[in-house]
């Protein structure tokens, strides 16, 4: 799935090289909005465990007294999650490889917000 | 918060997706509206209506999608300002089956819940028990069973 202008923004993401998945999330209910996967990413379950822990990140933010999260990389074993906040409530949310540029990521998921939003 | 049941096998997955789905209340019941177990409800009544306007529900959107000739709508999701009711069918081997989730905003989704939801219906079918003979509904025996399934149900 991947519906224009929605799917623009996420080309920007996954033209990086490393980059497994790309997907538009509404952060209110976990759900995709748009999606650009290669095989074996389980969107849907990606998507609803980011906006959890979005959500949670978000409280833990407020309550430290640091104001909203611009971006937020999860390193594992066998690649990233890299996640950005747009400002219509809709999450960018990247699935990549261990070795990926993460800055160029990161300037392609931000590029990617400020489409979707 | 823990369920309760009248048929143990459903206890497990159950608890794990109250667990995971951070559901507030929830109910498993035949499309009957027979419940089999509940976490959340403090008191009977509540039980009863909600699994009546639960298995009402699903009958009439299982006539919809008939008159429309399609397949029975997987699930259904009312979202709320602060919470969100979901029902949905699922099949195991005891039968059919309907749960209704009740789940705050600010504590899960609608993606946490469809996607445990998905995780439940596999637990349940892995645990569940041979479909036992249908036995006739006799009406002396009807009041002594509702009220031992709402005994067990609330751990009388």
């Amino acid at each position: 799935m991947s519906d224009a202008p929605y799917g623009e923004a996420l080309d920007l993401v996954t033209r990086v090289p490393g980059v497994r998945a790309a997907m538009l999330v509404s952060g209110d209910d976990g759900l995709i909005v748009a999606e650009q996967l290669m095989e074996g990413v389980k969107g849907s379950a990606v998507a609803a465990l980011a906006a959890s822990l979005a959500s949670r990140l978000r409280r833990a933010m407020e309550a430290a007294g640091l104001g909203a999260s611009l971006f937020w990389h999860l390193q594992a074993e066998g690649g990233a999650l890299l996640v950005v906040p747009a400002a219509s409530g809709v999450l960018v949310v990247a699935v990549t490889d261990p070795n990926v540029n993460v800055g160029l990521v990161r300037l392609e998921l931000l590029r990617a917000a400020e489409a979707a939003a | 918060m823990t369920a309760r049941a009248v048929e143990n096998w459903t206890l497990g997955p159950m608890n794990a997706f109250i667990q995971e789905a951070q559901a507030r209340v929830v109910l498993l019941m035949t499309p009957g509206g027979q419940v089999l177990a509940q976490s959340g409800f403090a008191r009977a009544v509540d039980v009863m209506s909600a699994a009546a306007l639960g298995a009402a529900i699903m009958a009439s959107t299982s006539e919809l999608a008939r008159q429309l000739r399609q397949p029975p709508f997987a699930a259904l999701n009312h979202q709320g300002e602060r919470q969100g009711i979901f029902l949905a069918g699922l099949q195991t081997g005891r039968g059919p089956l309907v749960i209704l989730a009740v789940y705050d905003l600010g504590v899960s989704s609608l993606g946490l819940v469809q996607l445990f939801f998905e995780q439940l219906a596999a637990d349940l079918r892995a645990a569940s028990p041979a479909p036992s003979p249908q036995k006739q509904v006799l009406a002396a025996d009807f009041e002594r069973e509702l009220t031992e399934s709402l005994n067990s149900l609330f751990g009388r």
